[in-house]
C-alpha cells in the first residue's frame, strides 16, 4: 500500500516540475513581450521619422505644411512645439479638473456612501468609461462648446482684467472650440479611470488604521487626512498618471473640439492644436516629409509619456520615503 | 407544448421570409435582365474581384456606381476604400490594390514609380465658397477678394473690396468668420491651388492638402464639419464641396472666372471648366481657373490610376471593363450625386486611354 502511494506521488511530482518551468517561461516571455513590442514600436517610428527629426522640429513652432512641389513663396517647415504645447495645456486642464473630482468621488464611495448608493454610483461611473471617445467629441462640438461660450465670456469679463492671470482668460473663440473645452471633455473621460483605481486603493487601507484614528478622537476628515490619504498616496499618484496618459493620448475627442489652430497662446479660450489631433487629421493624405514629421510627433508623444511616468515614479518613491521616515 | 408553439411560429416566419425573398427576386429579375443585356459591353458575364482605394472626394460616386454594377454583374466584386489620395497611391504603388482613386497628380514621393500608371479622369466637382450672412442672399467674389478673406486681411463683410465686387448691394458690418478643413484634404489642395493660380500676388499661404492658416480661423472635420461651422456663425464663410453644401442648405458665392464673368457653382459650370482646361498628353489636367465664359473656376478633378500592364490578363480585362463602366453607364448617376461628368471630347480620350491597358 505505502509503496504504491509513494510511486504515485513521485510520478505526480515530475510533470509538476515541468509545468512549473513552463509557467515560469510563459510569464517571463509575457513580460519580455511588452519590452520587445515597445522597443520595436520606438525603433520603427524613429526609423520612419528620421528625415524629419531635425533641430527645428523640436525647437521651432513654425508649421508650414505646404505641398513642396506646388508654386508658392513658402518652404515647408515642420516645427512640433505648438502641438506639444497644446497637448500639455489640455492635459494640465484635464488633470486640474479631474483629480479633485475623482478623489472626491472615490472617498465618497469608500468612506461616506451608504452601501445601496455605492453600487449604482460605481455602475454609472463605469458606464462613463465605456462611452466611445468620438461620442464625447461630437457631444463636445454640438452641445458643450456652444453652451460654454457664454460661460467663457463671463469668465473673460470678470477675470480678464487681472494682471498675469487675466491673460489666461482672454477673448473667446466664437465656436467655443478651444483648449478649455478640450481640457474639460478630456477631464470627463479620465474621471472614471482615476476614480475606479483610487477607490480600489482607498479600500486597501487597513480598518485598524482608521479605527485607531477614530480612537484618538479624529473627526472623519482628520481620519481621511491622517490614515487614508498617506496610506494610499502612491496608488493615487499611479491612478493620476494613468489618467494623464489617457489625457495626453486622447485623439478623436480632442481633434474635434480643440479647434485646430496652430498657435501658442496663454489664452485658454483660443483654439489650439495637440499632438495626437494633428496626427489623426493629417496622416491620411500625408506623404514625404510631412508624413515623417507626423511620425516624429508620435515619437515626441511617446517620449513625453515615458518622461511623465519616470517623473511620477520619482515622486512616489520620495513621498514613500518621507512617509516611512515620519512613521518611524 | 410551448416548444411546439414556438417552432410553429418559427416555421411560419421562415415561410413568410422565403415568400418575401422569392417575391423580391422574381420582381427584380425582369428589371435587371434587360438593362444588363442593354449594356452591350457584356458586363453581366464578368466574374472576379477588383480592389481599389484612395480619394474620398469621388467616394460617393464610385460606391453608387459599384452598387449598380453589382446588380448587373453578380459575379464581379469591386471594393473601393476611401482612405485618402495619398494612402491610396501608396497602396497602389505597393501592388496591394488593382486601381487607385486620386485627386492629385502623382509625385516622386508618392511611392508609385513613373511609367507604372495611367491617369483616367472620371468625374469632376465644383468646390463652393459657401457663406452665411444674414440679409445677404447674393454674393460675388473675385479671386483677390477671396484670397484676402481667407488670409484674414479682410475681416468685415462691408469691406471696400467686397463692395467693389458687389455693386449696388448693401453689405452688413458683420465680422467675417473663416472656416477651413482641419483634416488634410484634396479639397483644401484644390482650393489653395486655385487661389495661388488666380491671385498669385495676393495669396501668400501657398497650396497643399493643408496649409498654415491664420490662427483666428476655425477648422472643421471633413466637408460637413466646415458646413456646420459656417452655419453656426453669422458672417461665416468657407469652402465646401457642392454635395455637402447643398445638403446643408448653404448659400454659394459666384466666383469671377478667368474671362471676368461671375459664375455660380453648378455642374454645368464645372463641365465647362473641364472643356476649357488644357489637357496634357497623359490626360492629367488642371481645371482650376480654366478659361471659358461659363466655366466655374474652382473645379476639382479626380482620376482613377490604373496600371498599363497587369500580371494577370484577366485582371486587366476586369479593370478595363470596370473603368469603362464608370465612364459610360455610371455617368447617369453623377448628376444627382452632385458630380459633373466629363465633356464628350475628354470622355473619348479617357476611353482611348483604357486601350493602353494590357
Amino acid at each position: 500500500m505505502t509503496v504504491v502511494d509513494k510511486t504515485a506521488t513521485l510520478t505526480r511530482k515530475d510533470p509538476g516540475r515541468h509545468a512549473d518551468r513552463l509557467f515560469w517561461a510563459l510569464c517571463v516571455s509575457a513580460g519580455l513581450a511588452v519590452l520587445v513590442i515597445l522597443g520595436l514600436i520606438l525603433a520603427s517610428m524613429l526609423q520612419q521619422a528620421l528625415p524629419a527629426l531635425t533641430k527645428e522640429f523640436f525647437t521651432s513652432s513654425t508649421w508650414v505644411p505646404n505641398d513642396p512641389d506646388e508654386a508658392g513663396p513658402l518652404h515647408p517647415q515642420y516645427g512640433s512645439l505648438t502641438f506639444l504645447y497644446g497637448t500639455v495645456i489640455v492635459s494640465v486642464i484635464a488633470l486640474l479638473v479631474a483629480v479633485p473630482v475623482s478623489i472626491g468621488i472615490a472617498l465618497f464611495l469608500t468612506e461616506l456612501a451608504p452601501r445601496r448608493v455605492r453600487g449604482s454610483v460605481v455602475l454609472l461611473i463605469d458606464l462613463l468609461a465605456a462611452v466611445p471617445s468620438v461620442v464625447f467629441g461630437l457631444w463636445g462640438i454640438l452641445v458643450a462648446a456652444p453652451a460654454l461660450v457664454p460661460v467663457y465670456e463671463w469668465l473673460h469679463d470678470t477675470l480678464g482684467g487681472i494682471p498675469v492671470v487675466g491673460s489666461l482668460f482672454g477673448e473667446t473663440v466664437t465656436s467655443g472650440r478651444n483648449f478649455m473645452t478640450a481640457g474639460l471633455i478630456v477631464a470627463i473621460m479620465i474621471i472614471p479611470i482615476i476614480t475606479s483605481i483610487s477607490r480600489e486603493v482607498f479600500a486597501t487601507v487597513p480598518n485598524s488604521d482608521k479605527q485607531a484614528a477614530y480612537a484618538l478622537g479624529a473627526t472623519r476628515w482628520e481620519m481621511i487626512k491622517g490614515a487614508v490619504l498617506p496610506h494610499s498616496f502612491g496608488g493615487v499618484v499611479g491612478a493620476v498618471i494613468l489618467g494623464l496618459g489617457r489625457a495626453m493620448g486622447e485623439t478623436i475627442a480632442v481633434a474635434l473640439v480643440i479647434g485646430s489652430a496652430v498657435q501658442i497662446t496663454p489664452n485658454l479660450f483660443q483654439s489650439g492644436y495637440a499632438l495626437p489631433a494633428v496626427i489623426v487629421n493629417l496622416f491620411g493624405e500625408a506623404s514625404g516629409d510631412l508624413r515623417a514629421s507626423l511620425i516624429g510627433m508620435g515619437v515626441v508623444l511617446f517620449l513625453l509619456t515615458v518622461a511623465v511616468n519616470l517623473l511620477a515614479r520619482v515622486v512616489v518613491r520620495r513621498a514613500e520615503i518621507r512617509m516611512k521616515g515620519a512613521g518611524a | 407544448m410551448n416548444r411546439i408553439v414556438l417552432s410553429r411560429r418559427v416555421l411560419a416566419g421562415v415561410a413568410v421570409a422565403a415568400l418575401a425573398l422569392a417575391g423580391c427576386s422574381s420582381k427584380d429579375d425582369p428589371a435587371t435582365d434587360p438593362s444588363a443585356s442593354a449594356n452591350a459591353g457584356g458586363v453581366a458575364a464578368l466574374t472576379g474581384e477588383l480592389k481599389g482605394s484612395g480619394a474620398s472626394f469621388p467616394n460617393t460616386y464610385y460606391q453608387e456606381v459599384i452598387t449598380q454594377l453589382k446588380d448587373e454583374a453578380k459575379g464581379l466584386t469591386v471594393t473601393y476604400n476611401s482612405i485618402g489620395s495619398g494612402a491610396g497611391k501608396k497602396e497602389f504603388g505597393q501592388g496591394l490594390t488593382d486601381f487607385a482613386g486620386t485627386d492629385s497628380s502623382v509625385k516622386d514621393t508618392d511611392g508609385v514609380a513613373a511609367g507604372s500608371f495611367l491617369y483616367v479622369p472620371t468625374v469632376a466637382a465644383p468646390i463652393t465658397v459657401s457663406y452665411n450672412v444674414k440679409g445677404l442672399d447674393k454674393l460675388q467674389l473675385s479671386a483677390d477678394t477671396l484670397a484676402k478673406i481667407f488670409q484674414r486681411e479682410i475681416k468685415v463683410w462691408n469691406a471696400p473690396e467686397i463692395a467693389t465686387d458687389n455693386p449696388g448691394v448693401t453689405l452688413p458690418a458683420t465680422a467675417i468668420t473663416v472656416a477651413h478643413r482641419g483634416d488634410a484634404s484634396g479639397t483644401t489642395s484644390n482650393f489653395t491651388k486655385y487661389l495661388a493660380a488666380a491671385a498669385p500676388t495676393t495669396w501668400k499661404l501657398g497650396s497643399g492638402d493643408t496649409v498654415a492658416w491664420a490662427a483666428d480661423t476655425q477648422a472643421g472635420q471633413k466637408n460637413t464639419g466646415v458646413a456646420q461651422l459656417i452655419k453656426a456663425a453669422d458672417g461665416g464663410i468657407g469652402y465646401v464641396d457642392l454635395a455637402d453644401a447643398t445638403d446643408s442648405g448653404l448659400k454659394f458665392a459666384s466666383i469671377k472666372n478667368k474671362d471676368g464673368q461671375f459664375v455660380a457653382p453648378t455642374l454645368e459650370g464645372a463641365t465647362a471648366a473641364l472643356a476649357g482646361a488644357e489637357i496634357k498628353d497623359d490626360l492629367s489636367y488642371n481645371p482650376l481657373n480654366a478659361a471659358g465664359a461659363a466655366a466655374y473656376p474652382i473645379t476639382a478633378p479626380t482620376y482613377i490610376l490604373v496600371k498599363p500592364k497587369y500580371d494577370d490578363p484577366k485582371k486587366a480585362a476586369l479593370v478595363k471593363a470596370f473603368v469603362k463602366y464608370v465612364l459610360t453607364d455610371g455617368k447617369a448617376l453623377a448628376a444627382e450625386l452632385h458630380y459633373a461628368v466629363l465633356p464628350a471630347e475628354l470622355q473619348a480620350k479617357a476611353l482611348a486611354q483604357l486601350d493602353k491597358i494590357s
